[in-house]
This record gives structure tokens, C-alpha cells and sequence, in this order.
């Protein structure tokens, strides 16, 4: 499979997937005059899915998907995963603790950097950031069930 | 031109009064060190400070981004120049003379060119925007829903054709950025649409989780892993001057990139990047020694680096004029000042003189204190690069979380900044672009919304369009691009825009 093969499909099944949603939602399309909330998602759905089919019909000619280089995946993966972590954490154990567990888990398992200075770095921008924004520039940041 | 002056005058008054110089100042080093540091735009720089300017007034806030803007593309330079790394995409050109100058022992040199040439960029295409806002702002009180509506797809027309590579992917991508941004309740009819039950997207995707996701989380997933950066040349305070022949070298190209930038600034896109390729291809193309280029070439460094700083005054035109933004940072500052109630469009010069003419008169006052910020100081901030990215890159993860999740105090918003940086890690690696994206989200609501009232005005005739002469005129410039690139493909010719993809790409045409 070639990198536009996979995109044009890609393209095609999401507006695909946004007809079917217009459809099962019952969501009423209007007329050509007088467009109805679905009339312009279905017709750019229909736009993507037509267009994605040509980049995946002359997508022959693009470099394979293999080709193009995933070495960074375990990376993007691990740092995908703190950053879900982070949604997950951010109001439920507060903005510090959240930060300070995201920075560490970062840098000594993804990173592989010693204990100790991951563990001052996670502390210095937990509470750094917080000091910053939440003190000095008065943005509102989450406190978690332990007060901080 | 006498009122102009005046207002003028008037706005110094805002610029020169403390607060405001202080967040002009604010913004300039905060926007080096965004230009500085590899994997941060001007665009994420912008994005993570927005909420810190809530508790601002509007003119301190649109002061304090617009320094970060223009303060990253002279930062931009240094890292190009002196370790080839661009610190952010509109200084990839530079990298290719710039370091090849830095190899030669005249970096110095090179930053100084950098430097002077964004000061007189940055300088006299304000000027350009001072004269031009006004009267646009004046004509654009004639436009309707048609109008606006022509205006619309024009900006993504525009943008598709624009970007570097196949139109059609960039169109692709346009209708799946409209796509996304139509998620939320139906503005004319109350509907809740594509939200399968999150109560939260009722209003949509904000353009601060998109864009950060898109461009900052995507830059973070495409580099983390990387070796370590290499050596940076770091070049001693006398080498700054260049010689009088490298001067007289740079003259030109300042001046033609200044013109260059300004107008291709002013056009939907990623004005600043591709304002720099461009100039960068004319430069080589008008020199009398073009084999030059690629080895040092003062006129690959002068060219691109005054077109790209010339661009963000540009970008500013039909933002404040139309209160519409050609790109994803003008859709950012424009979400920065409609917090604090300043409507945008053709009455915000009217309505807001304070805040426009202020803003201008910050403008030049800000390339004077980035002149002084990048010249004398470039050691310092070149300093940064030597923190390890294995401790940066989170270091801005949790600055970009931080402010996308301030920017309404929601979860919901950290998860789409997730969602979209995984799209967007995926669609650089499949050599897709992502501006057209943001733009498509910012631009879905209003042009749905003008689109049917144009069709309620009208009573469902699509006529309305090309019986209102501006409608009729912008449509027609559309259709010419569309047919210009259809051309392109018919005879199967590499234009200027397959030329950048290549030349982006590191390869030669």
C-alpha cells in the first residue's frame, strides 16, 4: 500500500462515516434551496469521499507506507499515552500532581534519565508552571482531593 | 493621509504609555525564544500564552501575541543560521545560505543581515498596513452574506493553491478542516450534529486545540527520539558586522522580500512560510551569480528572512480590516480579542481606534526592541538550545496542555488537542498539509452560516452570487486558480508550487 492509497481510503471512510451519522441522527437535510443542518456536512462529506477516491486511485505512484520512516513510533506512542494520563488526571488528582507524575513518567521511562533528575525537573515545572500561571498570571488551574 | 498621521500619533500615545511597552517587550522575548526553539511555532507560542491574556485588556493582549508572531520570525533566523535547524518552518530557506555563511565564519554576518533585513521588513510593510486597513475596512462595509460567503471560499481556494503539492490533497484537507468544524449545534436551526452525545462539543472545536494539536503535539511526535542537536556556532559580538560588499549584497533582496512578503502576507495561508520560499526562488533566479546559492549566498539569507517578517504585517491586513484570518495564528489572535468583546470586521477601526492604531504604533516600536533583542543578545538566547530535547519536549507538552486546557477550563478540549496532534503526526507522515485544516474549522461556521442566509436573502436562489458584482468577482478569481492549476496538471509541468514541495522536501527540483 502506498502513503495516498491509505490516505484517499482514510478520507473516503470518514465521509462515509459523516453521511451515516447525518442519516442516523436523522438530521434533516433541506432542500437545495433552502439547505437544512445537513445539506453542507453531506455535501462536503460527499466532496471528501469522491476526492479521496481519485488520491487513492492515482496514489500508485506515491512512496510505499513502509518507506516513509515510523522509527519515532515507540516515542510518539509513550508520549500519546502521557498526554492521555494528563487528560485523564488533570481535574481528578490536580494540576501539580498531574504534571509532576506526566514529567517523570517521561522522562525515566521513555527517556531513560536518571531518578534524580527526573525527579527535580517533574517537581521545577510542576510547581514552576503553576507559580507562573496560576499565581502570578491569575489563569485558573485544577487543585486535586489533596489541595494542591 | 494627514488623518492617518494624526491617528497615528494618537496610537504612539497608546504604545509609548509603560503597560504597553512592557507587553510589547513581553511578547518580542518571549517570541525570540519561539523562534528559537526548534518544534515551537509561532503558532504554539501564541496558543499557550493566550490565556494568560485574559486578564489583560484587549489592545494589551493583541500587543503582547502579535510580539510573539513577529519576535519568532527573528528568532527564527538564529537557530537556522547557526546550527541548521530551523527554529521554526518560515526559516527553512534560511538554513540552506545562512548556516553555509555560519561554515565560512560569517555567521555573524549572516545574523546581522537576518536581523537588519526583518527590522526594515518589518518596518515598512507596516506602513503597507497602516495605509492599506483602512480603506479595505471601508469597502468591506459594502459586503452581505453573498459576499462574505464568495470571500470564504476564495480564502480556501486560495489557500489549496497556495500550499506546496497537489491542490487536490490541500482541498481534501480544506473540506475535512469545514467537515470538523461544523461539529456542535447548528447555528440557524439549534441541531446538535456529529457530537455522538459529548455535551461539551455543543460549541464546536475551538481553534486553540486544533492548532496546537495539529502543529505543536504533531512537531512533538514527529521529532521526540531524535539525537541530540548538534555543535552551535556561536559567533563573537565584533563578527556581527558584515563587510560593505556583503551589505550592498543584501540591499536588494531586503527590499524585494519586504514587497513580496507583504503582499503574499496578505493572502489566506501560511504567508510567512511560503512568502520565504518564494522569495528565496526569485533571489535565485534574478542573481547574476546564481550558482552561489547553497554556498553561502548573502541573498539566500536577506531575501527570505525580510519576506517572511514583511508577511505577518500582511497577515494582518484583512484580519483587522475584514476580521477574517488568512491563516491559523490570525484566527488565534482574533479568538484573543473577541474574549474581551472587541467584535472584528470593517468597524473595528471605527469602533476601536485605540486598540488599532495602538497596535501599529507597537509594531514599530517592537522590531526596534527585537533589532536590540537579536543582535547584542544572540548568545543568550542561543544558550537555550543547549537544554537536552529529551527535557524540552516535555517541557512543552506541559505548557501546550496547560494552555489548551485554560483556554475554557476543559478536559474535552486536552482530548481534541490530542486527537487532532495524532491526526496531524499521521498526515505529515502520509505528506499531506495541515493548514488547510484549521483553516477550514475556523472558516466552517461562517461560511455555512453565510451561505444560507445569502440563500434566505434570496429566496433560494443561487443567482445571488453572481448578480452582486464583488460576490461575482471574488467567485471568478476562485474559479481562475481552480482552472490555473487544472492547466498545470493538464500539461503535467513542475510549477512554483511542486518546486517548494521538493525544495521542502530537501530535494532539488
Amino acid at each position: 500500500m502506498t502513503t495516498d492509497r491509505v490516505a484517499g481510503i482514510g478520507l473516503a471512510l470518514f465521509g462515509a462515516v459523516i453521511l451515516e451519522e447525518s442519516w442516523r441522527s436523522r438530521l434533516p437535510l433541506g432542500s437545495v434551496a433552502m439547505p437544512g443542518p445537513a445539506y453542507v456536512p453531506a455535501v462536503l462529506a460527499v466532496a471528501l469521499l469522491v476526492s479521496g477516491a481519485i488520491i487513492a486511485a492515482q496514489g500508485a505512484g506515491a512512496p510505499r507506507l513502509g518507506a516513509v520512516g515510523w522509527q519515532e513510533w515507540r516515542h510518539a506512542a509513550a508520549i500519546i499515552g502521557v498526554c492521555a494520563f494528563m487528560a485523564l488526571a488533570f481535574e481528578r488528582l490536580g494540576y501539580r500532581l498531574t504534571v509532576a507524575i506526566a514529567c517523570v513518567l517521561l522522562l525515566s521511562l521513555v527517556e531513560r534519565k536518571a531518578a534524580a533528575s527526573a525527579l527535580i525537573f517533574a517537581a521545577s515545572m510542576a510547581f514552576g508552571t503553576y507559580y507562573l500561571f496560576d499565581t502570578l498570571l491569575r489563569v485558573q488551574l485544577p487543585r486535586g482531593p489533596f489541595g494542591f | 493621509m494627514v488623518e492617518t498621521l494624526g491617528n497615528l500619533a494618537a496610537g504612539f500615545s497608546v504604545a509609548l504609555s509603560p503597560p504597553i511597552l512592557f507587553y510589547a517587550f513581553v511578547g518580542c522575548v518571549i517570541g525570540t525564544l519561539v523562534g528559537v526553539l526548534p518544534g515551537v511555532g509561532p503558532l504554539a507560542g501564541i496558543s499557550l500564552l493566550l490565556p494568560a491574556t485574559f486578564g489583560l485588556d484587549a489592545t494589551r493582549a493583541i500587543v503582547m501575541l502579535a510580539g510573539i508572531y513577529y519576535g519568532a520570525m527573528y528568532g527564527g533566523s538564529t537557530t537556522s543560521i547557526l546550527m541548521r535547524i530551523p527554529g521554526e518552518a518560515a526559516s527553512v530557506m534560511t538554513c540552506i545560505d545562512g548556516y553555509a555563511m555560519a561554515r565560512k565564519g560569517r555567521g555573524g554576518a549572516a545574523l546581522s543581515i537576518a536581523a537588519v533585513g526583518s527590522y526594515i521588513a518589518g518596518t515598512v510593510s507596516i506602513v503597507g498596513l497602516m495605509l492599506l486597513a483602512p480603506p479595505l475596512a471601508a469597502f468591506a462595509l459594502r459586503f452581505g452574506p453573498p459576499e462574505y460567503t464568495a470571500l470564504y471560499v476564495l480564502g480556501l481556494l486560495v489557500l489549496a493553491y497556495m500550499s506546496s503539492g497537489s491542490m487536490l490533497k490541500s482541498l481534501a484537507m480544506a473540506a475535512l478542516g469545514l467537515l470538523l468544524g461544523m461539529i456542535g449545534i447548528d447555528q440557524m436551526t439549534g441541531y446538535f450534529r456529529y457530537a455522538y452525545g459529548v455535551v461539551e462539543l455543543g460549541d464546536g472545536l475551538g481553534v486553540v486545540p486544533v492548532a496546537v494539536g495539529l502543529f505543536g503535539i504533531a512537531e512533538i511526535l514527529a521529532t521526540a527520539g531524535q539525537p541530540t542537536p548538534p555543535t552551535v556556532i556561536k559567533p563573537k559580538l565584533r563578527e556581527l558586522l558584515p563587510s560593505r560588499q556583503e551589505w550592498r549584497e543584501a540591499n536588494w533582496p531586503i527590499w524585494r522580500g519586504t514587497v513580496l512578503g507583504f503582499f503574499i502576507g496578505i493572502l489566506p495561508g501560511s504567508a510567512h512560510i511560503i512568502s520565504s520560499f518564494v522569495s528565496y526562488a526569485v533571489e535565485k533566479r534574478v542573481s547574476r551569480r546564481p550558482e552561489e546559492f547553497g554556498h553561502g549566498a548573502v541573498a539566500g539569507v536577506a531575501g527570505p528572512e525580510s519576506a517572511n517578517n514583511s508577511a505577518t504585517s500582511g497577515a494582518m491586513v484583512p484580519m483587522l480590516a475584514l476580521g477574517v484570518p488568512s491563516g491559523p495564528i490570525p484566527a488565534v489572535m482574533l479568538a484573543a480579542i473577541m474574549v474581551h468583546g472587541v467584535a472584528p470586521g470593517p468597524l473595528l477601526i471605527q469602533q476601536q481606534p485605540a486598540l488599532f492604531w495602538g497596535f501599529i504604533a507597537s509594531m514599530y516600536v517592537g522590531n526596534v526592541m527585537l533589532l536590540i533583542l537579536n543582535l547584542p543578545l544572540v548568545g543568550l538566547f542561543v544558550n537555550i538550545l543547549r537544554v537536552p530535547y529529551p527535557y524540552l519536549y516535555p517541557a512543552i507538552l506541559v505548557f501546550a496542555t496547560l494552555g489548551v486546557y485554560a483556554v475554557n477550563n476543559s478536559v474535552v478540549d486536552v482530548w481534541i488537542m490530542l486527537a487532532t496532534g495524532v491526526l496531524g503526526w499521521i498526515l505529515r507522515k502520509l505528506d499531506f498539509e495541515t493548514a488547510p485544516v484549521v483553516l477550514g474549522v475556523v472558516l466552517a461556521p461562517l461560511l455555512e452560516l453565510s451561505l444560507r442566509q445569502s440563500l434566505a436573502m434570496s429566496d433560494g436562489r443561487y443567482g445571488i452570487f453572481v448578480q452582486r458584482p464583488i460576490a461575482a468577482t471574488l467567485l471568478a478569481v476562485g474559479a481562475a486558480l481552480v482552472l490555473l492549476n487544472l492547466y498545470a496538471v493538464a500539461r503535467r509541468s513542475v510549477d512554483w508550487r511542486a518546486k517548494m514541495a521538493l525544495a521542502e522536501k530537501g530535494e532539488a527540483p
